[in-house]
């Protein structure tokens, strides 16, 4: 019982990491219809840019308290990630707007191997590993031991999500993005500034991706140029099991499908006899995307659509 | 005739006038030719886009490595692999079309990139309990291209000329490329071709025109999967050595590019694509070279900077050009209509 506790934790908190890249896919691609390939790549920098700033602040005379140096690196990663979500959406994609679908998904790739290379080029080849600067306390629950960074990447990414909701739910400016998404032409003839709100959602997205970033560079204690690549593809898996372009969705889909590999990879080696083992965690994402594709590809909560060609 | 002449001359062309290392480049120009012209099946004719193309041309290449190398200690000959390749790579297919069948445009995209990850995760971990694939290891010591006992690996005197092993390989390469290019030609005009573009244009439209989407669909997977299987074993067999490591997402969409650049379902322009991409890094490689003539010394390691500029390559070409380098006359058509 404490196992399946411990795994369900993990899970949710892994999970939680993984709503917050999802939600960034299922905006983009509920406004663009365009599977943003570059967003994993947006969360590898976010980490990146924090673990620079954090270790500039650590070796700097200024004697900052542990929490502080952290907070100035996600404050600085926020910003750099949002110019940079920017950037990509108005070279890479805006001119490609009406151009076949293929092309946009094409330049996504061409912008994804850029950002990671340019990040081997800046920060090298080696893993990164992140200063423990904030003390881990950890607390006994019932049998299974839960961190102090495990409750705040969890209350930290909730709160994020609710705040997300009342901004596309109960402010102008989200109902110009659901408009958007429902009819970019319709919602133009209405006054909105499509190319702002386009602009705006991968600003946002890329925002929360910077936060995701850090948070599993901490979680993990370890950051990596090709870092963001299995968490993008795993986040999309995640999105589209929650159906994709529905942002309740995706955060219901991150946690599933946290929870699903962390019980998937713990008992995998019971359930088959020894056969296959915890190695094939990372197989899970997409059996789940494979099995949710063929048996109800609109995800759990997107409504059926049309299928279109 | 001039072609013909050409290709048989080209290794001592290149060889001349580049350099040995070339004539390897050549032979894996081949490869990906035969590889893009696979791929250009399913996505180019029939429209399904496929970014797990990769797991195919592992499948191809293990089943070499696993019938022709010392880890089982069965050593058959090529010309027998390469058909079960291509035919066990097509059963993949299938087993890969038949879920995926009712999807279109994006979210096959993700379903067939998730298969070529789960059969990279396979072939990395299938070492325990039983060894199958020997894991991240991979397999060595696989055996060379045999002919009647005679290695084509190794380099031979004909006629008082010394022919290199590249040589050899890269005329039974040429001579498959050759066949795929005319398969995949023949395969345009048919009956099953045309049925692949109308279901590509118009599925709904095509299934009423009496046309089986189901199977012709699923008859596309197969076939591009098997020219997989084959590129696979010659892979195999050129290097002597597999392991997952080969078989990345990056792969797949390397090939992918090559149609895009290319231009689609057009088959010079595909050639011209895989051609483009696979020297175009080799050549980059120069950059090294260059830095040195500018700077005086490297600033930034060439092999780094590669996959940067191709990554800005791609980019641009798109903004560019979207139809691709090369198109076919009714796709650049097709194009212009639409603005």
């Amino acid at each position: 019982m404490d196992i399946f506790l411990q795994q369900l934790i993990n899970g949710l908190v892994l999970g939680s990491i993984y709503a917050l890249v999802a939600l960034g896919y299922t905006m983009v691609y509920g406004i663009l219809e365009l599977i943003n390939f570059a967003h994993g790549e947006i969360t590898m920098i976010g980490a990146m840019v924090s673990l620079a700033v954090i270790n500039l602040l650590i070796g700097s005379t200024l004697d900052l308290p542990g929490v502080m140096i952290v907070f100035m690196g996600v404050l600085t990663a926020i910003p750099a990630c949002m110019a940079l979500g920017f950037v990509i959406e108005r070279v890479a994609y805006r001119p490609l707007r009406h151009a076949p679908r293929l092309a946009p998904l094409i330049t996504a790739i061409g912008v994804s191997i850029v950002l990671q290379n340019a990040a081997m080029l800046i920060w090298g080849r080696q893993y990164i590993s992140f200063p423990p600067i904030i003390p881990i306390q950890r607390y006994e629950v019932l049998g299974a031991t839960i961190s102090n960074l495990q409750i705040f990447i969890f209350i930290f990414s909730a709160l994020l999500m609710a705040g997300l909701i009342m901004l596309v739910h109960k402010t102008r400016l989200g109902r110009a993005m659901r408009a958007t998404a429902q009819s970019p032409q319709a919602a133009s003839l209405m006054g909105v500034n499509v190319n702002n709100i386009i602009a705006i959602t991968f600003i946002l997205g890329s925002a929360l991706a910077a936060i995701a970033g850090v948070m599993v560079g901490a979680y993990y204690g370890l950051a990596h140029y090709y870092m963001g690549f299995l968490l993008g593809l795993k986040a999309f898996c995640a999105a589209v099991l929650g159906g994709i372009g529905n942002i309740a969705g995706a955060m219901l889909g991150g946690l599933l499908l946290g929870v699903i590999e962390s019980l998937g990879a713990g008992y995998i080696g019971d359930l088959t006899g020894g056969f296959l083992g915890s190695h094939y965690q990372d197989v899970f994402a997409f059996l789940v995307l494979i099995l949710v594709l063929v048996f109800r590809p609109s995800g759990l909560l997107g409504e059926r659509v049309v299928e279109r060609a | 005739m001039v072609v013909g002449a050409l290709l048989a001359a080209l290794p001592f062309l290149v060889d001349l006038g580049l350099g040995r290392s070339w004539v390897r480049v050549l032979n894996f120009t081949l490869l990906y030719i035969m590889l893009a012209l696979g791929l250009n099946i399913v996505v180019g004719y029939a429209g399904l886009l496929d970014l797990g193309y990769v797991a195919f041309y592992a499948v191809g290449a293990y089943c070499y490595a696993l019938l022709a190398s010392p880890h089982f200690g069965l050593h058959l000959p090529f010309w027998v692999i390469l058909p079960i390749g291509a035919l066990v790579a097509g059963l993949f297919g299938v087993l890969l079309g038949t879920p995926t069948l009712r999807l279109r445009g994006d979210y096959l995209a993700v379903v067939t990139l998730g298969f070529g990850e789960i059969i990279r995760i396979f072939l990395n971990n299938l070492n325990a309990p039983i060894n199958i694939t020997n894991g991240p290891q991979g397999i060595n010591l696989i055996d060379p291209f045999y002919v009647g006992g005679v290695s084509l690996n190794q380099a031979h005197t004909i006629a008082g000329i010394a022919i290199p092993g590249s040589y050899n390989i890269y005329y039974l390469f040429l001579l498959l490329t050759l066949l795929v290019i005319f398969i995949s030609m023949r395969l345009q005009n048919s009956r099953i071709g045309r049925a692949w573009v109308a279901i590509r244009e118009d599925e709904v439209a095509a299934e009423a025109m009496g046309i089986n989407t189901r199977n012709i669909k699923l008859l596309a997977f197969a076939i591009g999967a098997s020219f997989g299987g084959v590129s696979g074993g010659l892979f195999a067999g050129l290097q002597g050595f597999v392991s997952p490591e080969s078989f990345n997402l990056l792969e797949s969409i390397m090939i992918l590019c090559m149609i895009v650049l290319g231009g689609m379902g057009h088959i010079p322009g595909v050639i011209l694509g895989a051609v483009l991409l696979t020297v175009l890094p080799e050549a980059l490689r120069y950059i090294g070279d260059l830095q040195r003539y500018l700077f005086g010394s490297v600033l930034v390691d060439p092999s780094d900077l590669r996959m940067l500029l191709f990554g800005l390559a791609l980019i641009i070409m798109m903004i560019f050009r979207p139809a691709g380098l090369w198109p076919s006359r009714q796709r650049s058509r097709e194009l212009s209509d639409a603005k």
